[in-house]
This record gives structure tokens, sequence and C-alpha cells, in this order.
């Protein structure tokens, strides 16, 4: 047994067997496997062997006549270690003996081979270290990418345990068995947090090294209240946390009575709970919560998902699908927003020095108008099937909002003369998280028909703090009074323009916040599923003097400690179980 | 160094057919690496290719104050063998095929495995 303590990212309490996914650039942790998993495991060395072999066979042939022989030997050395009956034999050895899996079994005999070689005086032999190293890097590939492909066919209830999780890899598992996740590095606003909100499920991250301590199917409890991670239990644990599991289950049901009833005022203020999702499938889940609306429709994963781009048919099924499900409710679609954290596929990371102030979002949509044009014109089509409304993110100049709108114009002009039916006034909004669009938030409310604010980017970009940098995370923080000073101002500038202004970022959905943003005449709080029935809550117990008073008198504050201790109060005060 | 030995790795029940007894027996050879490189990547893979292509066990040992032993057909056992210009191997062959599979091996040592 063995207690890990993390950042508990996404609530609840969850006991499952481990699915564990190595990365192939690290270095692969020694893990043993159950004896009757080892022909599973030899199977897997198999299959892994001959792929490998394939993909070099054909690498071969094709350089074969382009390239001088040189290259062609190389890879025939390749082919020729893949074919090595020998080590086939030593890897098998360890898989079957010492019970490693296959990772593990192919990272140690090549790294005694590498070993070996990198001793050898000898030039010719020396240089062979660099092709062992290439061979068991694909090697190491092909495995993990069959757990990867493991993961979209699950037969029982998993938790996922992996140094990261990629965009591409949570687009594509299998959501109705994965049932929490741990990561080694990650904070509250990292991917794997934001993927484990939306579905619902409990995860912790930044727990160091637990991929080198959990092995595939050791029982592992999550328990991302407390942010701990326990490793083969025992049975008092067990006991003690199905006890919180009972006790979190019920208090849900309470919470979900609150369903059907508004997110209203005790004195008759009447506000709007939308959700987040990234998927359509989710819109089902979040109107189960008492969500009004989708206030954030995330469309990087149709993105993500697969390898190729979407095609507009394929933007256009999805929106449709979400619409069919919303039956007349809201549905503000965000127009591509990739870049620095979420990069496309297994890709490494691009070369940009600064992502985060580099070319993504709407930036990089403007440097590819038919990529964006795609995604808007299926937007077009199907804006009369409900209420759709269209978001450019990252909007940081005017010229680059007049630039998105002119695009959106072309694709409008085109679908006319193709006599494509569509809402020429689909409400256009944008996100502001660039300070600067904050800064400037009463010129940009004359050009737009709403605001959403994405807090997450807003924070991190104001208090030049990356959120993802565990070193510094700290500081990463939603009360900081220049963060208040700009979402008051924002609002603002939202009422005096009468345009409609949300939060669609991780603060909307954090009970802690929910006075002082309605006391500052916030009317849209788009957030995750789960966290609608205990924000309504509060809301359905104040009085909206009650939070004017005391958004006055957090902005009177100089200090986020000082806002933090105060919100903490106050809330507590109406909803004790909530902060 | 092209003198072949036959050593017989079990008597003769005298009443088995002669190709019987033929197929109980090593055959060994010894050789001398003669291109520039030694034995390096290319001619060791040019080395596993033909053992490959026959039935015998094939094993290589370099003699000396510690004897290595490798798999002739596997690439990894073989570059281990660290052989450069000049060094004797003994190339064993075991099984039906073994007098021919020898001989093929040994011509491509011999023939500076087709290098310099």
């Amino acid at each position: 047994m063995e207690i890990k303590k993390g950042i508990g990212v996404s609530p609840g309490v969850v006991i499952s067997a481990a699915l564990v996914l190595d990365a192939e650039d690290l270095v692969i942790p020694r893990r043993l496997v159950p004896v009757d998993e080892v022909p599973g495991e030899i199977d897997r060395l198999g299959r892994a062997l001959s792929e490998t072999m394939v993909d070099r066979i054909q690498l071969r042939d094709r350089v074969a006549s382009k390239y001088p022989r040189e290259v062609a030997a190389i890879l025939d050395f390749h082919i020729g270690v893949l074919k090595d009956k020998s080590l086939l034999s030593q890897v098998m050895a360890k898989i079957r003996t010492e019970r490693f899996t296959a990772e593990y079994a192919v990272s140690t005999v090549m790294r005694e081979y590498a070993a070996m070689f990198s001793q050898i005086a000898d030039r010719y032999l020396s240089e062979r270290v660099k092709d062992i190293h290439e061979i068991e890097r694909d090697l190491l590939k092909k495995l993990i990418g069959q757990k990867h492909e493991d993961m979209l066919h699950l037969q029982t209830d998993v938790v996922v345990i992996a140094h990261d999780l990629l965009p591409s890899q949570t687009a594509a598992l299998d959501r109705s068995h994965v049932k929490g996740f741990a990561t080694d590095v990650g904070g509250r606003t990292s991917h794997t947090a934001i993927v484990a909100r939306a579905m619902g499920i409990p995860a912790v991250v930044g727990l160091g090294n637990i991929t080198a301590e959990v092995s595939g199917g050791d029982t592992i409890i999550i328990d991302g209240n407390h942010g701990v991670v326990i490793v083969n239990p025992d049975d008092e644990q067990l006991e003690e946390n199905r006890e919180s599991e009972r006790k979190r289950v019920r208090i849900e049901g309470e919470l979900v009575g609150l369903t059907e009833l508004a997110a209203e005022t005790r004195d008759g203020h009447v506000v709007s709970l939308q959700a987040n999702i990234e998927f359509p499938v989710e819109v089902d889940d979040a109107l189960r919560r008492g969500a009004q609306g989708i206030g954030l429709y995330r469309t990087e994963f149709l993105f993500l998902a697969s390898e190729t781009e979407p095609s507009e048919a394929d933007h256009y099924k999805a929106y449709a699908d979400a619409l069919s499900r919303l039956s007349g409710r809201p549905l503000v679609i965000r127009t591509l927003d990739l870049g620095a954290d979420k990069h496309k596929g297994a890709l490494p990371a691009n070369q940009e020095r600064n992502p985060f102030l580099g070319n993504r979002s709407i930036r990089m949509c403007l440097r590819d108008i038919p990529m964006f044009k795609r995604q808007l014109r299926a937007i077009m089509r199907v804006s009369q099937m409900g209420d759709v409304r269209i978001m450019f993110p990252m909007i940081s100049t005017l010229m680059e909002l007049r630039q998105a709108r002119m695009v959106l114009n072309d694709v409008m002009e085109e679908l006319e003369d193709e006599g494509v039916e569509f809402r020429r006034d689909i409400p256009v909004g944008m996100m502001v998280e660039v300070p600067a669009a904050a800064y400037m938030a009463s010129n940009f409310a004359k050009e737009v028909n709403f605001f959403s604010i994405g807090t997450n980017d807003l924070i991190q970009y104001t208090l030049a703090v990356d959120r993802t940098n565990e070193t510094v995370a700290g500081l990463f923080c939603p009360a900081h009074p220049a963060v208040l000073g700009m979402l008051r101002d924002i609002i603002r500038a939202g009422a005096r323009n009468s345009i409609g202004v949300s939060v669609c970022g991780e603060m909307a959905g954090e009970p802690l916040y929910t006075l002082l943003l309605l006391g500052l005449g916030l009317n849209i709080f788009s957030m995750n599923g789960p966290d609608i029935p205990e924000v309504k809550k509060i809301i359905r117990s104040v009085t909206m003097d009650h939070a004017r008073q005391v958004a006055r008198r957090v902005m009177s504050f100089d200090s986020e400690r000082q806002v933090m201790h105060f919100l903490r109060e106050e809330t507590r005060k109406i909803s004790p179980e909530a902060v | 160094m092209n003198s072949g030995q036959r050593r017989r790795r079990a008597p003769p029940t005298g009443r088995g057919k002669p190709t019987a007894v033929e197929n109980m027996a090593i055959v060994s050879r010894k050789t001398i690496i003669r291109n520039r490189d030694g034995l390096h990547a290319r001619p060791a893979m040019a080395f596993v290719d033909i053992a490959s292509k026959f039935e015998s066990r094939v094993t290589v040992v370099k003699g000396g104050e510690e004897p290595v032993t490798a798999d002739g057909k596997s690439i990894l056992q073989m570059l281990t063998l660290l052989a450069p210009l000049g060094t004797t191997l003994r190339i064993d062959a075991d099984g039906k095929d073994a007098e021919r599979a020898v001989a093929a091996l040994a011509e491509l040592v011999e023939s500076k495995f087709g290098e310099d």
C-alpha cells in the first residue's frame, strides 16, 4: 500500500484497476505484470516487433532508389536487429521469468546492448549505439501505441495513470470505462484537469512519479477531493473510501433536486447558468444538471480526435448533433482555439520559443483562411437549426476582430451565392482573455454582440504565470485585485453597451467566487456541468444587495489573500460545505 | 587455413545409415578477418543473412584469453564479438547442412565480405 499526495483537480472518489500509459520519450519504469498477463505481454511484444519491422522494410524500399546504399544498409541493420532471434528470446525471458512489462523488458535488454556497444573503442561499433536507441524508441512507440488503442476498446472500468495526458489521447479514450485520471505532472487548469471535470470523473495531477509506482491492474483509489491517490489500499481504506463515495452520491442527489429550479436570488434577480462542453454528447449530462444552454463549445477536439483536419461535413455533423440535443437553448461555438498547450496529435510541441505568446487560436485561423472558412461555413449552415452563436477566441486587437468578421462575411456571401439558407444576424461575440482586450473592452463592446471572459488565460496573461509550470502555478490566482479590476471593467463595459457578458473560465464554476461575480453584475455563468448545482444553490440563497455589498468590499482590498479570506467567510455563511 | 576438420559428436552405432551419422556432426572451420574495417555492422549483417539461410545452428567463436561465443544468426551477438582486421574466428555449424553452411560463411569472410 502506498499513499501519494498530489493536486486534486476534479472532485470525487473512485476505486478501480489501473491502466498505465508510458511515454516513449521518458525512461520506462520497472513495472511487473501478473502471471496470467504474461502471454498477453509476449503477444504485444511480437506485434510491436513485426509492425516495426514492416515499417523499416517499407522505408528501406522507399529510400533504396533515392539514397546511397549506405542509407539502405543502416536500415538493413535495423531490420536485422528486429529479426534477431536471440534478442527476442532475451526479451521474452525477461517477461516470462521476471514478469516485466513488454515495455520494460524491451527497454532493459536494448539498453544492455547499447551500454555494451558504447564501451567498445571501435568507431563503427560505437556508432551503432544510436541505432540501438532508435530501434528501442520505435518499439516502445508501438507498444505504447497499442495501449492507447486499448483505451478505445476497454472491456472493464479503469483509472488511467500517465505522465501527462495529451488532448489527442483524451479525445480518443473510451468514456464509458475510464473512471479517473492520475498523472505525474500538471496543475489545476491543465488539459487533464479540464477533461476530467468535463467528464465528471475524479482526477489528481502533479503526483511526481506515480507512473513508476503503479503497475497495470493494481487497485487504485483516486480521491479528487483531497488530492490523494492510494495504490493497492488495505481493507480499512477501501471501506473508508466506499463510505465517503456513498456520501458524495447522496449530496449530489440532493443538489440535482435543484435542476428544475431557476438560478434566481432571493430577491428575484435571475441569471443564466450554462455549461462548457467539448463533445456534443456532453449536452445531455449538462441539461440533466440544470444547464440553460452551452456557453462554451470547445471545437478543438474535432481537430485533435483524428489524424486529418476535419472537413466541413465533420464540423456540420458535430454542431447539428449538439443543437438537436439542446432543443432551442443557446449554443455558443468557439472557433478553433488550437496552439500553445493543445497540439495536434503526438507531434513534438512546436518550435516556438514562447507558444502561449505565439501563433495560436485566432492568429492561427487568420493565417489559414481555408481551414477557418470550413469551420465558419459549417456554423452558418446550422445557424437556422437552433440558437447558434459564434465566438472568436484570443482577440487582442480591433483589427483582428474585424478581419475575423470579414472572413465570416465572405462565408455568408459564398453561401448566399450557393443558395444556402442561414441566419444573417447570427450573434457574434469574442472571448476577452488577453489583457489588451480587457483594457479596451468598451471599444470592443461596440463591435460585438457579446463578451465571454476566459478567466484562465486572462489570469495567466495578466499575472504572467504559466499555469502548467508547477514551480510558479501557486501564483496563478483569480482573486488578484488586478484580475478582479479587469473583470469589473469588462462587465461594466458590456452593461453600458447592452451586450451580454459571461464568464466561461474555471472561476465561473468555483463557489468561492459566485457571490462576487453576481455582485459585479455578471448575468451568464458558464461552467462544467457538475459545478452547476452547487453554484445555483449559492445564488438561490442570497440577495443581490448582499452580493453587491460583497463585491464592493472585495474591490477595496489590495491583496488576493484578503480577498480569498473574506470570500471564504461570506460563502461559508451561506453554504458551509461549498468552500 | 581452409582445411576443414570433422569431429564426431557421438560414436556411430554402426547400424545407422551413413547419412544419419553425418547429421550428428559439427562442422568447424577457422578463418581470418581480412577486410580493413573488421567485422562491423554491414559485414556482420551479411554474415547473419547467409547463416540464416541454413537450417544448422551456427556459432562463431573468437579465441584468445577470454573466448567469446556468438550465435551466428544474431546480428547483436555477432557485433559483440568485436573482430577487427586480423582476428581469427572459428565457425561452427551443427545440423544437416552444416558442411555447406560453413563453406559459404568461410567463403564470405575470406572474400573480405565484398569490401575494400
